[in-house]
């Protein structure tokens, strides 16, 4: 019995690492400090019924946030691990087969469980306020997009203790993520992690789409609606046409290794080449999805900080939903040197090079917001502005990998590391930051600290710089990528150790934040008025900080661009508010028709973790056991017609009054 | 599922055109379609792909009987048909023949799964399953997902034909009738490509 | 506060840095030895060019334009909060940018004809015929012509077009000689053909640059070129000197690991066919029937010697 129980054990948990089997005890202390916390200050009832259930777009903006922060910290520690190793390989600080597990969930972790989680964060957080709405289209499947992202995401990191992590980069070409090529268990948890997930994610990018085309604030046409909400619908409009890719390309992959199927296998008659096109069907897509709301964050700061409206609108709009038409055209780029030929590779070089054109525009159009405008620099404004630089260059080095010919010997080296990392940090990162350090204050009502932000900024800036553009010139020097070892003999050795510099002051500058939101937590100065930057120019900027749960007590009627902006401006010229607006403001109070919370999100996206977990293991009692509970939660959400309520007059009118209260 | 915006009478008045929880839904769903018809069509790119990759093995002119698939389709057919009588039946309040014509298109629907099953349990018997080879893999897929796709329909149809007889035809029933009918008549033309693009162009 | 300013210099002094230093001979894909990588070199530099010519005026205006319009209380810049529309200004920024590119597409087109890596290379030399094997996790060259085979190395003779052959065991992993030119896939089920060069003798670096597992990184191998003569001295050598390559020899190549550099007097006949056809099945043609990629004819068009 012990010994059955021995032998299960160590296939079932990590063994054999001192590294990992440090992060199990962790996990293990970390779980039961949780729960004896939860049980001593008898918070379980307060965790269930206020963040759980909740069915509140705000508080799940916060939830995605706090995990895609804890994400960044283990990707990041990934990153670290890799670079220490790159640093000095001869030291063989990391086994090869860690190394390549390593680079695969660093991967997988910051693009899929860090960027996009925050980012579907920053939309939860601020485009119902910005346009005037109440909730989501869909409040429901966005609790239900959440939990699914957490489902999928514990899936994939717990094969880090349990299992075995994937370890065949983080697309996972086969043959090499075949059976043949992968015969463990991490491949498998690859497939259900990101599945389940993109679930999620393809939910969310209906939800915000219905939601921003209907719902609107009366008034707000769309051609006058912020530019991050643009972004957002453009965003989103890419999800829903990339991610039903990427749920069969994962499907097909899972069927090979399941049922033993011949999508991509060498034998059968297999095709290989056919999974590199329909990943990069979806990953292409997939980078834009995460750029183009940063896009519009950058549109909303510098606006902001420029006391100024934000230059070329339409040209904006066309240059972001031109962005995501033409992503969708481009993803042969990602494999120039597969040998499809020279007709197929100059179509898709210079639908590559042609997207460069729109970017560059919005470029010119930012720094001509700034441009006769009165610029301050709060920390938003900080990033917004470092963005520029970092992400023209990388731009440029894209350009330069577009050229097909010439990405013959850019292609999987360090140069190709540099650009992804430049644009997804210099863009990506930084736009996300810089959201979130604007947002912040009407998440939580009050503001992060400036003096640490700024440290933690210039960490990560001379950080980036001088882990990155040491890549570019490795890449030149013929390094390749995924290398865990190389000969002290080829020169590499100097830059990586730069490198590896560059990555800890990004570590460190990561400490600041961490320290920045402790301290602005102990030394809380709230600002509950709501216009918290003073210059808002925009609609969430009217109401407090934190929003009440209904957002607006009155729906308001929009006049314009930049409605919050003019409606001070009116103020302070001693206008008065169009009528039919001075109306809105004034009418009685009536009832809010709100959603309730729902207990079935959560408890659904457990069900499809067992399922998950079940196909992985291939323990067909727990598959049946996963998805027959996937289908009675889908059931009795079916049946309840018991999901809403209405918040009365008088509860209404005490938020308001203490919101009015906590402003002064 | 309930939509915040500040009504003080419940369903029966609107403020507001794009506030309507109902059509809200409905156009939600017409979303979600889209995002259906990318997955169906990166299936039918795979097959066509990969449809003459049969390694060395049994060939689908071979052992696909055709007979079969055409009743299969003049079923399927049908049940779209009857799925439009129950919403006529909706439209004039005739909760009875709602449910009675909802009844029959779910029948119908499970006997198109029956005789798929059938169907793949013929074709495995003689020596072509998924893990055949590539050809039999996008066929197994591309058919079967919207088997399975049509088997969500029926337990959902089945779902809706209780909520209505427990509950009649109200402004929120009528939306489920109207996009589980959507729904039912997007597999109905899914089908015509699958029938037209695997069988069709199989034998001929 | 002048954070873009900041970022700039060190941007240049770190580009400077680079520059400077890309005259080492480290920098294989700036130090080219075929005209192939030479070609390639020119076409990054172009691009770079191009692209700063537009780069570097955008960092010019973004530090100016965050300097004069910070708000101060003595400040003399203009304010309009409302001005959000130039049609001048439109035109300029769309503009430049897509000639920028309308000229860099033109000249990336016929590059991306003139270097199709199965086209022949021009040359009054005879081209030599390499075929190539990725497995895990060595390289196999096989010469069908000389007759004999290496492992994770191989020589050429100089000035003399060699036509590469790659396949793969399994896993796809690309082929890279930095200082000759650009790489290659390398899948099985297929042979891919890739034209190289070398227009100077000596050891050239070479290695994997598709990730295939475990031991990837060493995959390395070593492109020996020498003259013609060397050369045939050599293959002489070893077809006296070296054992063949037998199929138990293949087997255990095809086992994971590593190995080590080798030569063989023979190998068995076709082996490289026989791996590379290893998976598919009678009556079909490969891993993809009917959709093989483009694979030109050699006297097709021609690259031109640098």
């Amino acid at each position: 019995m012990l010994d059955t129980i021995k032998e299960f054990a160590s296939e079932f948990f990590v063994t054999g690492d001192p590294m990992i089997l440090g992060a199990q005890v962790s996990i293990a202390l970390a779980l039961v400090a949780i729960v004896f916390v939860l049980t001593f200050f008898k918070k379980w009832k307060w965790l269930w019924t206020e963040w759980l259930t909740t069915v509140d777009h705000k508080k799940i903006g916060i939830m995605y946030i706090i995990c895609s922060i804890l994400m960044l910290f283990r990707g990041g520690v990934d990153a670290l691990l890799m670079r220490i190793q790159l640093a000095a390989p001869q030291v063989e600080f990391l086994h090869a087969d860690h190394y390549n597990a390593i680079f695969t969930t660093h991967g997988v972790i910051m693009i899929l469980f860090m960027a996009m989680p925050l980012m579907f964060g920053l939309f939860n957080i601020v485009v119902p306020l910005q346009i005037g709405a109440r909730d989501v289209a869909f409040p429901f499947l966005n609790s239900l997009s959440f939990w699914l992202f957490f489902a999928g995401a514990m899936l994939f990191n717990v094969s880090f203790v349990i299992g075995g992590s994937p370890d065949a980069g983080w697309l996972a070409y086969p043959p090499l993520s075949e059976l043949s090529g992968s015969p463990g268990l991490g491949q498998d948890f690859y497939i259900w992690g990101i599945q389940i997930s993109g679930i999620g994610s393809l939910a969310s990018g209906i939800n915000f789409v219905v939601t921003i085309l209907k719902m609107r604030a009366p008034g707000m046409k769309l051609m006058q609606m912020p530019m991050f909400s643009w972004s957002v619908l453009s965003s989103s409009i890419t999800i829903m046409f990339a991610f039903p890719i990427l749920t069969v390309t994962l499907f097909l992959l899972f069927l090979d290794r399941y049922l033993g199927a011949h999508f991509f296998t060498v034998d059968g008659g297999g095709n290989p080449m056919m999974y590199l096109n329909l990943i990069w069907m979806w990953g292409h897509p997939e980078v834009y999805i995460v750029i183009l709301p940063a896009f519009g964050i950058f549109s909303e700061v510098v606006a902001t900080f420029s006391k100024k409206k934000i230059f070329g609108y339409k040209s904006m709009v066309f240059a972001l939903m031109s962005i995501s038409f033409f992503s969708f055209f481009t993803w042969a780029h990602h494999f120039f040197t597969m040998g499809s030929g020279a007709n197929v590779n100059a179509f898709f070089a210079v639908t590559t090079m042609i997207i460069a054109i729109p970017t560059g525009v919005k470029v010119f159009n930012w720094l001509f917001t700034m441009y006769r405008g009165k610029l301050s620099f709060p920390t938003p404004m900080l990033w917004a502005v470092a963005f520029i630089p970092c992400f023209v260059v990388g731009g440029m080095t894209g350009v330069m990998l577009s050229v097909a010919p010439a990405d013959f010997q850019f292609h999987n080296s360090y140069f190709l590391i540099a650009h992804f990392h430049q644009v997804l940090i210099g863009g990506v990162v930084f736009g996300y930051f810089a959201g979130l350090y604007y947002w912040w204050p009407k998440m939580f009502g009050f503001k992060l600290h400036e003096g640490l932000g700024k440290w933690a900024f210039w960490f990560w800036n001379i950080g980036f710089y001088v882990c990155f553009m040491p890549q570019y010139a490795l890449g030149l020097m013929g390094m390749t990528r995924r290398f865990n070892e190389y000969n002290f003999d080829m020169g590499w050795q100097p830059l990586n150790v730069v490198s590896t510099i560059g990555a800890f002051l990004m570590g460190i500058a990561f400490l600041f934040q961490v320290w920045q939101i402790a301290h602005s937590i102990r030394f809380l100065k709230m600002d509950k008025s709501g216009d918290n930057w003073g210059q808002g120019r925009t609609l969430e900027w009217s109401i407090p900080s934190p929003a009440p749960h209904y957002n607006f007590a009155r729906t308001p009627q929009v006049v314009g661009q930049d409605d919050w902006w003019e409606t001070k401006q009116r103020q302070e010229r001693g206008e008065a508010d169009p009528a039919h607006v001075a109306a809105a403001k004034t009418a009685p109070l009536e009832p809010i028709h709100m959603p309730k919370n729902s207990g079935i999100p959560i408890i659904m996206s457990g069900f499809w973790f067992l399922a998950g977990f079940g196909f992985v293991w291939d323990w067909k009692w727990m598959i049946v056991l996963g998805l027959g509970g996937v289908i009675v939660t889908m059931l009795a959400r079916s049946f309840n017609y018991n999901d809403d309520y209405y918040v009365t007059v008088e509860e209404i009118e005490r938020t308001e009054a203490a919101a009015a209260k906590g402003a002064n | 599922m309930a939509q915040a915006h500040s009504n003080a009478h419940g369903h029966g008045k609107h403020d507001h055109g794009h506030h309507d929880l109902e059509s809200l839904k409905q156009f939600g769903f017409w979303l979600f379609m889209i995002t259906d018809v990318i997955l169906f069509s990166t299936l039918f790119a795979t097959f066509i792909v990969l449809r003459d990759n049969t390694a060395g093995g049994p060939i689908g002119t071979d052992l696909i009987e055709m007979n079969g698939i055409i009743i299969s389709t003049f079923i399927l057919l049908t049940s779209s048909f009857t799925s439009g009588l129950a919403l006529l039946s909706m439209n004039k309040g005739d909760k009875k023949g709602l449910i009675l014509w909802l009844a029959v298109s779910a029948l119908l629907g499970l006997s198109f799964i029956y005789l798929e099953v059938n169907e793949f349990i013929h074709l495995v018997h003689e020596g072509a399953a998924i893990s055949t080879s590539a050809f039999w893999s996008a066929f197994y897929t591309l058919v079967g997902t919207h088997g399975l796709h049509v088997s969500v329909g029926i337990v959902w149809m089945t779902a809706i034909i209780i909520q209505i007889a427990k509950r009649g035809i109200t402004p929120v029933t009528k939306r489920k009738v109207n996009i589980i009918s959507l729904y039912w008549h997007f597999l109905d033309a899914v089908w015509i490509f699958v029938f037209s693009i695997v069988y069709l162009m199989e034998v001929m | 506060m002048r954070p873009a300013f900041r970022k700039l210099s060190i941007l240049l002094s770190v580009a400077l840095l680079l520059i400077l230093s890309g005259c080492s001979e480290q920098y294989l894909v700036l130090d080219p030895k075929g005209p192939i990588a030479a070609a390639q070199k020119d076409l990054i530099l172009i691009t770079t060019l191009i692209c700063a010519v537009i780069a570097i005026p955008v960092f010019a205006i973004t530090a100016v334009i965050v300097w004069r319009y910070r708000e101060r209380p003595n400040s003399k810049a203009s304010y309009k909060p409302n001005w959000e529309h130039s049609t001048k200004l439109e035109t300029i920024w769309w503009g430049i940018p897509i000639i920028a590119i309308a000229i860099l597409a033109v000249i990336t087109v016929n590059y991306t004809y003139k270097l199709e890596p199965a086209v022949a290379i021009q040359s009054e030399n005879e081209p030599i015929e390499i075929q190539v094997t990725s497995l895990d996790w060595k390289w196999l060259f096989t010469y069908p012509d000389q007759g004999v085979a290496t492992v994770n190395y191989f020589k050429a003779p100089v000035d003399t077009p060699i036509r590469f052959k790659l396949t793969s065991d399994m896993a796809m992993n690309s082929f890279w000689i930095p200082n000759l030119g650009g790489q290659l896939y390398t899948m099985s089920g297929m042979a891919m053909t890739l034209h190289l060069l070398a227009d100077e003798e000596g050891q050239y670096y070479g290695s994997g640059a598709n990730f295939t597992g475990e031991h990837f990184a060493q995959m390395t191998f070593t492109a020996d070129i020498t003259s013609q003569e060397e050369f045939d001295a050599w293959v002489s050598e070893v077809k006296t000197t070296e054992r063949a390559l037998t199929e138990t020899d293949v087997e255990k190549l095809k086992q994971q690991g590593t190995a080590e550099v080798a030569q063989f007097s023979s190998f068995p006949d076709n082996v490289f066919y026989d791996i590379m056809m290893q998976y598919v099945e009678e009556g079909e043609q490969g891993a993809h029937a009917g959709h093989m990629p483009a694979d030109a004819n050699d006297e097709a068009s021609e690259h031109h010697n640098h």
